[in-house]
C-alpha cells in the first residue's frame, strides 16, 4: 500500500535525510522543515520504502502537502 | 543623554524601546525587512529605513547593511533589542570602532559569556554553583564517553557557543551519546557557525530560575529579584513570573547576593540576566548570562515599577546607578506574562499566516506588548512569537485568575495561536499549586491532547 506523508506545518524543506528508494523505519526523518527558527522533522508513518519525494531542499510548502510517498512493505 | 537612536530590530520589541525613547525626547530610527513594511512600528519611529531582503541573514542580521544606515542616518547610539544581533561581538566592536554607542555591554563582555563554557568557569571562579561540566569535545568516541562518565548521566549535550536551546540533547547512557553529540554538531554549525560540544549534568525537571541584573560602567551592580521562566516548550520561554512561587525569600535574597556579586567582579557594564537550573532538591546550577534585554524584562518592571528600557538607556549614557535607580529598590505583588505565538496549540509547530481578526480588548490593568496590528502577515522568516500579555497583582493567585479571564476575549483568526494551551496550563493544577519544571509545558500539552482525543 503507498502513504502519502503529508507536511503538518507551513515553511521551507531545510533539510532531506533520506533519498528515492531508501528503505525507512517507522518514525525515522524523512526530512527537516524549517520555520520561524525552528526545524521540525517529518517523520516516516510507517516501515516502507520511499517510492518519490516530491520536495527540494528549499522548497517553501504549506501544511497538508504531500512532501513523499511511502511504499508500505 | 543621546539624541537619536536606531532601534535594530522588529516588531514587539521595536515599539517597546520606540515608546520608551520617545518618552526621553530621544528621535528614533527603524529599519525594516520587505516581509515587514507594513508593521506598525514604522510610524512610531521618526525615520525608517528598508534592508532590502527577506530572510534574517539578508536583513536584520546583515551588519553591513545596518552599519550603513547607522552612518547615513547620524544617530549617535543603537538599541539592539533582543535576538538578531543583540549579543554579536563583531556588530558591537565595529559600533565600537565608529563611537556610535551600543545600548548593551561592551563587546568584551558579550564575548565573555558567549563561549558557554568559559562563562560556567568564570562563574565558578566567583562561587556562584556551577553544575559539573565536562570540556569541549574531541571526535574521539572514547574520551567523549569518559568525558561524559566523568560527569555522570544524565548528561545534557549541548553547543558551547549556542542559545535557544537550539542543539540541546539529554543523554542517559554511552550508547546514545555518539549519534546525540553528532546531531548536536550539525546544528550547532549551521546555526552558530561554531561545531564546538561539551556536556552538562542533566537536572532533570528542573525550574529556570532568573536574576535581573542592573550595572552602570562605573562597577556598581544591583540585582532586581528573580523570575521563574519554568514554563518552556523546545527551550523557549511561554510563561513568565515573579516571585518564584513556593521559594523562600531568604533563598532569593542569598542567590540574589551573590549573583549580584560575581557579576560586580567581572566589571560588567549594562543590563543583563543571569539564569539558574534549581533541581527539586533546591540546589542551583549556573546555566548562562544573557547580555541583553530579555523578552520578559516588562515582569520586572511590573514588580519594582522601574523602566528596563530607560535604566539600560541611561546606563549607556554614562549615568550612574545611584541616579538611574531609587534608594530603596522594593518588590510589589506578583506579576505574570504569557507569550502568544503563531503556533499550532499541541504540538507546537509554527503557524504562519495573515491575522484576518486580531483584537486585544483594551483594559488598563492588563499591558499589551505586540508589534502587529489587524491585516499583517506573520511570515515564516522570524520568530512566532507575535504578542506578550502581562497582568500585575497583588497575588500570584489573582494573576493567573486575571490573565486567564484576559486570554477569552482575546480574538485572533488566520493563524494558529497557543493561547488554548495558555489557558490550559493557567488552569492546570501543577500550574496552580506552583509545581512548575521545564518539563511541565510538555506534559500539560501531552495530557490536552489526550483530553481532546477522548472527548471528540
Amino acid at each position: 500500500m503507498q502513504i502519502e506523508v503529508k507536511s503538518q506545518m507551513t515553511g521551507n524543506v531545510w533539510k532531506i535525510v533520506v533519498g528515492e528508494g531508501n528503505e525507512v523505519e517507522e518514525d525515522q526523518e524523512i526530512l527537516i522543515l524549517e520555520s520561524m527558527k525552528m526545524e521540525i522533522p517529518v517523520l516516516s508513518p510507517e516501515d516502507g520504502k520511499v517510492i518519490s519525494l516530491n520536495v527540494s531542499e528549499g522548497d517553501f510548502i504549506s501544511e497538508g502537502d504531500v512532501v513523499a510517498v511511502i511504499e508500505e512493505e | 543623554m543621546f539624541s537619536k537612536v536606531l532601534v535594530a530590530n522588529r516588531g514587539a520589541i521595536a515599539a517597546r524601546i520606540i515608546r520608551t525613547l520617545k518618552k526621553m525626547d530621544i528621535a528614533t530610527v527603524a529599519i525594516y525587512s520587505e516581509p515587514d513594511s507594513e508593521l506598525p512600528y514604522l510610524k512610531d519611529a521618526d525615520e525608517s529605513y528598508l534592508l532590502d531582503g527577506k530572510t534574517a541573514i539578508e536583513t536584520y542580521l546583515n551588519q553591513q547593511k545596518i552599519l550603513n544606515i547607522i552612518q547615513q542616518s547620524g544617530v549617535d547610539a543603537v538599541h539592539p533589542g533582543y535576538g538578531f544581533l543583540a549579543e554579536n561581538t563583531s556588530f558591537v566592536q565595529k559600533l565600537e570602532e565608529i563611537n556610535v554607542t551600543f545600548i548593551g555591554p561592551s563587546s568584551r563582555y558579550i564575548s565573555l559569556m558567549s563561549d558557554k563554557c568559559d562563562a560556567r568557569e568564570l562563574m565558578n571562579k566567583s562561587s556562584l554553583p556551577v553544575g559539573k561540566g565536562s570540556n569541549v569535545l574531541t571526535t574521539d568516541i572514547e574520551e567523549m564517553k569518559r568525558e561524559a562518565n566523568e560527569v555522570g548521566y544524565p548528561v545534557l549535550v549541548k553547543p558551547s557557543n549556542g542559545g535557544g536551546g537550539i542543539g540541546m540533547i539529554p543523554v542517559y547512557d554511552d550508547k546514545h551519546l555518539p549519534k546525540a553529540v553528532e546531531q548536536a554538531k550539525t546544528m550547532a554549525e549551521k546555526f552558530f557557525s561554531d561545531s564546538s560540544i561539551y556536556l552538562e549534568k542533566y537536572f532533570e525537571k528542573p525550574r529556570h530560575i532568573e536574576f535581573q541584573i542592573v550595572a552602570d560602567t562605573y562597577g556598581n551592580v544591583e540585582h532586581l529579584f528573580e523570575r521563574d521562566c519554568s514554563l518552556q516548550r523546545r527551550h523557549q520561554k511561554i510563561i513568565e513570573e515573579s516571585p518564584a512561587p513556593g521559594i523562600d525569600v531568604e533563598e532569593i535574597n542569598e542567590l540574589g547576593a551573590k549573583i549580584q556579586q560575581a557579576i560586580k567582579d567581572i566589571g560588567y557594564d549594562n543590563i543583563g540576566t543571569v539564569e539558574m537550573l534549581r533541581s527539586n532538591k533546591g540546589e542551583y546550577s549556573f546555566l548562562e548570562m544573557n547580555t541583553r534585554l530579555q523578552v520578559e524584562h516588562a515582569v520586572t518592571e511590573k514588580i519594582t515599577g522601574l523602566d528596563l528600557v530607560e535604566t539600560q538607556v541611561q546606563s549607556a549614557g554614562g549615568m550612574k546607578l545611584k541616579d538611574i535607580l531609587p534608594n530603596l529598590i522594593e518588590r510589589h505583588g506578583h506579576s505574570l506574562e504569557v507569550r502568544v505565538y503563531a503556533e499550532d496549540p499541541i504540538n507546537f509547530f509554527p503557524s504562519p499566516g495573515n491575522l484576518s481578526v486580531y483584537k486585544f480588548p483594551d483594559r488598563d490593568d492588563v499591558r499589551i506588548e505586540t508589534g502587529f496590528k489587524e491585516g499583517n502577515t506573520i511570515s515564516s522568516y522570524y520568530d512566532p512569537m507575535i504578542a506578550k500579555i502581562i497582568v500585575h497583582e497583588e497575588t500570584r493567585k489573582k494573576s493567573i485568575e486575571k490573565m486567564q479571564e484576559y486570554l477569552e476575549t482575546v480574538k485572533i483568526e488566520g493563524l494558529k495561536t497557543n493561547i488554548p494551551f495558555l489557558i490550559y496550563t493557567l488552569k492546570s493544577k501543577e500550574f496552580q499549586t506552583g509545581n512548575v519544571h521545564t518539563k511541565l509545558a510538555e506534559e500539560l500539552a501531552y495530557r490536552m491532547k489526550e483530553e481532546i482525543k477522548t472527548n471528540s
